[in-house]
């Protein structure tokens, strides 16, 4: 266990006193110290909105990207350089709505990134707009009469495409949270961990009060089975009266950086470029 | 007598016009032959016309020119379509199973699939092969070349397929030899060094690979993919890491991304592609992280016409982004040109820690040209990194005079690098003082001028006191410098001025190698004048005659001629 002081950044926290953020930081904070990940050694990529800010609160390597596209930037991170562990920080909106393609593309390749989705189902920095994650009927600025159609079930979008790790934590539950971060930052895949993150200021429906009613711990389900992905398709659609957390699904595949046979020689970042002028003008005589 | 022969071969798209060209070129060069190599073909499959150029000489070829001597043609459209060009000692070898009329006066070879190849095993595989052996027939060229050349490309396909095609490039050149061609390269003597015959997208793959390329991400689009292809055929063997991304907007995030982390990486689009990539140029620009970006012109707006050539992009590449930030702009006039730049570009994006674009096209693509060795030498590499321990917290953006900040890289030590698009402090992180602001925004500003200090490469050709300049940039090169070639040969005194470094502007570069030319023609592929709006706003000068071009198709040496006729 390393202190978790050290992953104090000493900044001030712009976020809004109560959001659901600090549960999250706190929690994960705590998973790296007691995974005794070093600062030096973490590269957390983030985009727009306030899950943006999430890697400025920490200590750590940080690329704070633009809206939509942490995914593409942590692959290549990753491909340069598998020595770091890369985690992936996006909200609803960013993960969701703006980059969707690149969710698809990062389940199918499988690198080895723990992707956290902060879901507060609402695009809270624009002061309120509905998300892809937002319940239909929500009434916004944007939308008076109500949100129009369903809400995407990206847990559920993630099983039926083989995503290696699938999991959903709860900004209430710190202690388990940290568990579930821990298990997701130890998977040897890409793992998609949705966390319930409530918004106070733009989001009076889905309060703290109202998802403590309804998340339930699916590991203490009886028949909980993570590895069939019929059971785990059928949890990660579950949402209404009772929304689970907890592991979901775990489908063990190959990883990115085994496909590319470059890596096999190391990280690339350390190893000398070969620069092969010589060799390759024979291709052209 | 010197050579300087054009063969055009044209059919439908999968008839096998570059399964001729390759070969046919090839074998032609390393009988000493200097070649040019063109293409010229429609956004399909199967179907359409399309033809390719190859032009023989004696002396080093720099551009492709008008004009037909022989014509291979593989479908009836072939020769209604390019009769018209026919020269006087044009002759037509054609596929009598395609052809069915040929005009009387059109002297003509007749190549029929029965008598290449008893039984028509594989029709294709004989008119194409036997067009091949053919052409060298009528040139007197040895065959020998061509036969190794059959044997290497099809020797994966099986000895029955090899024997094929040498039984049917042998006949083909028996049926030539038998006839009388005016023009003969038997005289021709194979190089005591091997020659290359490469495309501008082979060499600038070449150039990143040379430069120590070990990242590449892109998606696919026309003419951009063709540096892709030739990284990706490359890559296993050599190190390097190919990804094909979901969009472009993931191929440049993936970049920066590999970028950040400490690599070489590179990649690249065309207009429609690069259009997504912009957002994420200015990522690169304000996290200040290097980066390589091709970005092979066609003609637009939107989809445009995809497989034609264009110079449109450049006021495009110049303003892409939000707001202000340093970026570099390189555009190649040949595959040697390509190599070079591309190389130099890895630098000064390590250097100045920014994006540098190689603006290409679909003509700089896929022209393959004649080269020695010696236009590819060993290239040095400057990562312009630091490394061993620092001095307690590092910044990444540190304010420096020269707006350079020390680089380091994430996972190497104890510094935390701490990237931002929003605009930062020095330490990384998002900021909202005002103040803060200007002074990034000025560091990196700053950078210009230093950049500016490594640019001027101008290309020069003929006297320098000609009255005429005819000024051109990127791959317009040769077919200017072979009409300013041609004007001095009849006594009209003209130079050329040729730019290759573009951004930023390197003024006084211009400006001394215009002179004080009395007369300035800009040559450009764009309808509105793009480098001669920029000339003017970089020097004040600006052109007195524009010559564009903006069909599609590339310049000629004939074209621009005609385009001066009648000038004031």
């Amino acid at each position: 266990m390393l202190p978790i002081e050290q992953y104090e950044a000493g900044i001030e926290i712009a976020w809004c006193q109560g959001c659901g953020n600090f549960g999250m930081l706190k929690a994960f904070k705590q998973a790296l110290a007691e995974l005794e990940i070093r600062p030096e050694e973490l590269l957390v990529v983030s985009g727009i909105g306030q899950s943006g800010k999430f890697p400025h609160y920490l200590k750590c390597n940080t690329f704070n990207g633009i809206h939509g596209r942490t995914l593409p930037v942590a692959t290549g991170a990753r491909l340069a350089n598998p020595d770091l562990r890369v985690v992936a920080e996006a909200g609803d909106g960013d993960c969701y709505g703006e980059g969707g393609n690149h969710l698809l593309a990062a389940i199918r390749r499988n690198p080895k990134i723990l992707l956290v989705v902060h879901n507060n189902q609402v695009y809270a920095l624009t002061k309120g707009q509905a998300s892809p994650t937002t319940d239909m009927g929500y009434k916004t600025l944007l939308q008076p009469e109500g949100v129009a159609y369903p809400p995407l079930h990206a847990l559920a979008l993630a099983v039926s495409q083989d995503c290696s790790w699938v999991g959903r934590g709860f900004a209430g539950e710190v202690q388990h949270l940290a568990d579930l971060y821990k298990q997701a930052l130890n998977h040897r895949g890409f793992a998609l961990l949705e966390v319930l993150q409530p918004c106070v200021t733009f989001n009076h429906v889905n309060t703290y009060k109202w998802y403590s009613e309804r998340v339930y711990r699916v590991e203490e389900e009886p028949g909980y089975d993570p590895e069939n992905e019929l059971w785990a398709y059928q949890k990660a659609k579950e949402w209404g009266d009772r929304i689970p957390i907890g592991v979901i699904y775990r489908h063990p595949r190959r990883l990115l950086e085994e496909t590319h046979p470059a890596l096999a020689a190391g990280p690339l970042v350390r190893q000398a470029p070969r620069r092969p002028i010589q060799e390759l003008l024979a291709d052209f005589f | 007598m010197p050579i300087d022969l054009n063969i055009f071969i044209g059919g439908a798209a999968g008839q096998g016009v570059h399964a001729i060209t390759q070969p046919l070129a090839k074998a032609l060069m390393r009988h000493g032959c200097q070649v040019l190599a063109s293409q010229s073909y429609e956004s399909r499959i199967r179907g359409g016309h399309i033809f390719n150029q190859i032009r023989v000489s004696d002396r080093p070829l720099v551009s492709s020119r008008e004009g037909v001597d022989l014509l291979v043609a593989l479908n009836q459209e072939t020769v209604s379509l390019h009769r018209p060009e026919l020269s006087a000692q044009g002759l037509v070898v054609y596929d009598t199973s395609h052809v069915k009329e040929m005009p009387g006066e059109l002297k003509g070879l007749a190549l029929s699939p029965d008598d290449l190849l008893p039984g028509a095993k594989a029709g294709e595989i004989a008119v194409n092969a036997g067009a091949c052996g053919a052409v060298l027939g009528l040139l007197k060229a040895p065959l020998a070349p061509m036969l190794e050349l059959l044997k290497q490309t099809f020797g994966a396909k099986g000895a029955e397929v090899v024997q094929w095609n040498v039984q049917a490039a042998t006949r083909g050149y028996e049926l030539a030899s038998a006839l009388k061609y005016p023009v003969s390269v038997a005289a021709m003597t194979p190089p005591a060094e091997p020659r290359l015959l490469i495309s501008g997208h082979e060499a600038v793959a070449l150039g990143a690979l040379g430069a120590g390329l070990q990242f590449i991400s892109g998606y696919p689009m026309t003419p951009w993919s063709s540096v892709l292809n030739a990284v990706g055929q490359r890559a296993g063997r050599w190190g390097v890491v190919v990804e094909q991304s979901e969009d472009e907007i993931a191929a440049i995030n993936m970049a920066i991304g590999a970028s950040y982390a400490g690599v070489r990486a590179m990649t690249g689009s065309s207009g429609g592609g690069f259009s997504l990539m912009v957002e994420a140029l200015g990522l690169a620009g304000m996290t200040e992280t290097p980066l390589v970006i091709v970005e092979a012109q066609r003609p637009g707006p939107s989809t445009g016409l995809p497989t034609r050539t264009s110079q449109g992009d450049l006021g495009f590449v110049l303003g892409a982004g939000q707001d202000d930030f340093p970026r570099a702009v390189l555009a190649p006039g040949n595959p040697a040109q390509g190599y070079a730049l591309t190389a130099l570009a890895f630098n000064l994006a390590d250097r100045y820690q920014l994006p540098v674009f190689i603006l290409t096209d679909q003509y700089f693509a896929d022209t393959q040209f004649t080269l020695p060795p010696g236009e590819f030498p060993e290239v040095a590499s400057d990562r312009a990194l630091t490394t061993g321990p620092g001095q307690g917290v590092y910044e990444r953006y540190a304010i420096t005079p020269d707006g350079i900040s020390p680089r380091r890289l994430p996972g190497f030590g104890p510094e935390l690098v701490v990237a931002d698009s929003d605009e930062h402090t020095p330490d990384g992180h998002l900021t909202e003082d005002l103040k803060v602001r200007a002074a990034m925004h000025e560091k990196r500003l700053r950078k210009l001028p230093g950049l500016v200090q490594e640019l001027g490469g101008i290309t020069t050709f003929g006297p320098d006191d000609a009255p005429l300049t005819l000024a051109c940039w990127g791959s317009s090169l040769g077919p200017v410098q072979e009409a300013v070639a041609r004007l001095n040969e009849i006594q009209t005194p003209a130079r050329m001025v040729h730019l290759r470094h573009i951004w930023p502007f390197p003024r006084e570069a211009v400006n001394a190698a215009l002179g004080q030319t009395r007369k300035l023609v800009m040559v450009e592929l764009n309808a509105t004048g793009q480098m001669n709006r920029l000339l003017r706003q970089e020097t004040g000068r600006q052109a007195d005659h524009l010559v564009l071009k903006y069909d599609g198709l590339p310049f000629t040496p004939e074209y621009i001629l005609r385009g001066l006729t009648g000038m004031a």
